[in-house]
């Protein structure tokens, strides 16, 4: 996984709320086999509209997604957190995140940020007021930063850790596998198998 | 102090705790499907590992496979190869897989259950996040990603935060004609679609005990509509009668030490939740989705909402933009809202009990002119017992079409999709934008209220049908 640490970019509002992730990406993108290459299907249906905020020529480039609560409801596809970063999304602000996907993106170093719905409302005037206002996400301070708005957030130190370090789970869990081995030794017998082993 | 289902069947689980981590757990079955593992399968092959525990592993096809004409070749390219790359990650690993035209094959939520895998007590896992239904057996039941799926072929265990616990209490009868799918729409309409995030939901109470085990499959496979991280319902005499006797299913000795074990698997009652939601049964009726989420729903016999009495602005504007893309008009009485497409099959509402329900309904009687209706059978055992029963007649007879095992017309991934525009009323779990095919109109209903919808050509319960009788004899 890809460390993150801090990154500075201008954002683009999403004054949306409950943006499922049939929306990021929707399901016909998701035949596709591998990880990249989905930056064309984020927001598909949407960007079918000139006027979403997306395909304002102002917003080209932008990089931190500033997005209404619930976001990331719905289906697990990780594919999800990979249209956003394919397209150059590094971070993804909202109030409220669904489970899955933000489980998903921290895997995958797409830092997403629970900040109060409050400083969401002062970052998309901030943001919608003046499109070249770029917004700092911190993950060393765990702060927000945007002209005139300094805003804490949390993240379990945990993954914090792990997303600055840009390391993968899978090794540090191999490292328990001593672990892994008695737990097992120790299942009952009546535990299901797909196959005889 | 006394512990939930949830925090027992996870206090089994847990391989190693350290302070400031997360619970490293062991997931006792994974399921598969050609979406969500092909990356997973890359990842493994990229860092020379193996699939740890072929033995708890299992996989089928279900989102891009056809309905019909299934012995020719899949037509859409990009779908053939997600499942030919399923298919060869399974002979290069090893994983015991049904391929669409084995007699096992089905939705994978479907498959699970019915070939006794899951069990009480368990952890299981999906890249899927529909998984929750297994929860209906007090299985600990999570959707994840690819990258956890990854984790799991490779350490058969997954790192995870403890999550809190929440009683959803139903108690009383629920009314004629209401079923498992009102009432878990009822209930995410009343929690919203974040109220169960964080959560491990578990639905207790006297009209939850009295739910058959498909029933409870329907509704814990929505809690994820809820944001919950799972959902479950304690195992009784229901689910043991259920696995019993299934393929998987342990037997002899086994099964009794299974038994005991299962028969504790109950929240004490010292346990705390860390939240509780009430429901009197007796107040419930049929309902139905209006929106583009699975909570903005109302009872059948109300009218869509007017946007301007929601006091959160960003309810109102999602309530704004739901009537925009759905192309209601507050105030319009539900009942008044016709539909080009009846769907009724999915991971919700695909077993043989939903399909026995729709037929009972449709027996006699002919799907509206106009109307067109689609019967998939939630895997191949269903679709065979249900021609032992005779409903793909009745299906037939009533003017549906009755096809092959699949998720179907669920999501936009195989054939079985809306056209922009369309309306339709179906048994599946989600009405986002675009979700049944670019531009379609999703309510999402019962099975008891897509057949009368597909009767009576608008949204519909069964009593709307007591006026035109079957005709006798048929």
């Amino acid at each position: 996984m890809e460390a993150f640490t801090t990154h500075t970019g201008r954002a683009v509002p999403l004054r949306r709320s409950n943006v499922d992730t049939d929306q990021i990406i929707p399901a016909h993108w998701l035949k596709k086999v591998t990880r990249d290459g989905f930056e064309d299907g984020l927001f598909e249906a949407w960007r079918k509209d000139p006027e979403f905020v997306l395909n304002r020529p102002e917003r080209k480039g932008a990089s931190v997604l500033v997005a209404g609560p619930d976001f990331g409801t719905g289906s697990s596809r990780e594919h999800a957190v990979w249209a956003l970063q394919n397209y150059g999304f590094k971070a993804v602000i909202s109030s409220r995140f669904a489970d899955i996907f933000r489980g998903n993106s921290l895997k995958n170093g797409l830092l997403t940020v629970v900040l109060g719905q409050s400083v969401v409302d002062a970052l998309w005037e901030l943001t919608e007021a003046d499109p070249t206002a770029e917004i700092t996400v911190d993950l060393e301070k765990r702060q927000v930063l945007a002209p005139g708005i300094t805003a804490d957030f949390e993240l379990d130190e945990n993954a914090r850790w792990r997303l600055l370090n840009g390391l993968d789970d899978i090794s540090l869990t191999l490292q328990n596998e001593a672990d892994i081995a008695a737990y097992e030794a120790g299942r009952p017998a009546f535990k299901p198998r797909t196959i005889d082993a | 102090m006394g512990r939930t289902l949830a925090e027992k069947v996870w206090d089994d689980h847990v391989v190693r705790r350290a302070e400031g981590e997360p619970d490293l757990l062991f997931i006792d079955l994974h399921l598969l499907h050609e979406v969500t593992s092909p990356q997973a399968f890359d990842g493994l092959r990229k860092n020379g590992r193996q699939v740890r525990r072929l033995d708890l592993t299992i996989a089928t096809e279900d989102h891009n496979t056809p309905t019909i004409d299934i012995d020719k070749p899949i037509a859409d390219p990009v779908s053939r190869v997600q499942l030919e790359t399923l298919r060869k990650n399974c002979a290069e690993f090893g994983v015991r897989l049904h391929p669409l035209g084995d007699v096992e094959q089905g939705v994978v939520h479907v498959v699970g259950p019915q070939l006794g895998l899951t069990q009480p007590g368990t952890t299981v896992v999906c890249g899927d996040s529909h998984t929750s239904t297994h929860g209906a057996f007090g299985a600990l039941a999570f959707g994840i990603g690819t990258s956890q799926v990854e984790h799991v072929l490779a350490t058969q265990t997954l790192p995870m935060a403890r999550p809190k616990t929440m009683a959803i209490t139903v108690e009383g009868e629920l009314p004629d004609g209401v079923t498992a799918k009102d009432l878990i729409l009822a209930i995410i309409a009343r929690i919203g679609t974040g109220g169960g995030q964080g959560y491990v939901l578990e639905y207790r109470g006297s009209a939850i005990e009295k739910l058959s085990m498909e029933a409870r499959m329907t509704i814990c496979n929505m809690s994820i509509e809820a944001g919950a991280r799972a959902g479950m319902i304690a195992p009784d005499r229901t689910t043991f009668d259920y696995l019993q006797g299934r393929d998987h299913a342990p037997q002899g000795a086994d099964w009794d030490a299974a038994v005991e074990y299962w028969k504790t698997l109950r929240t004490d009652d010292d346990a705390v939740f860390d939240a509780e939601v009430f429901i009197d049964a007796a107040e419930l009726a049929p309902f139905v989705t209006w929106g583009t989420n699975p909570g903005q729903g109302a009872p059948l016999s109300a009218n869509v909402p007017d946007p301007a009495s929601y006091e959160d602005a960003s309810e109102r504007l999602a309530a704004e933009k739901a009537l925009e893309y759905m192309g209601l008009t507050a105030g319009q009485p539900l009942r008044d809202i016709n539909v080009d497409t009846v769907f009724v099959g999915s991971c919700t509402n695909g077993r043989i009990e939903d399909l026995r329900n729709a037929a009972a309904i449709l027996d006699g009687r002919k799907v509206a002119d106009g109307v067109r209706m689609l019967v998939v059978p939630g895997s191949v055992r269903v679709a065979l017992q249900a021609v032992e029963e005779g409903l793909d007649k009745v299906f037939k007879e009533a003017g549906a079409e009755w096809r092959h095992a699949g998720c179907s017309m669920c999501l936009g991934m195989n054939p079985d999709q809306l056209a922009p525009g369309e309306r339709s009323a179906s048994t599946s779990n989600r009405n986002f934008e675009g979700r049944q095919g670019k531009g379609g109109r999703t309510h999402l209903v019962s099975p008891q209220v897509a057949a009368a919808t597909a009767v009576l050509g608008h949204l519909a319960s069964p009593a709307d049908l007591s006026e035109t009788p079957a005709p006798a004899g048929v």
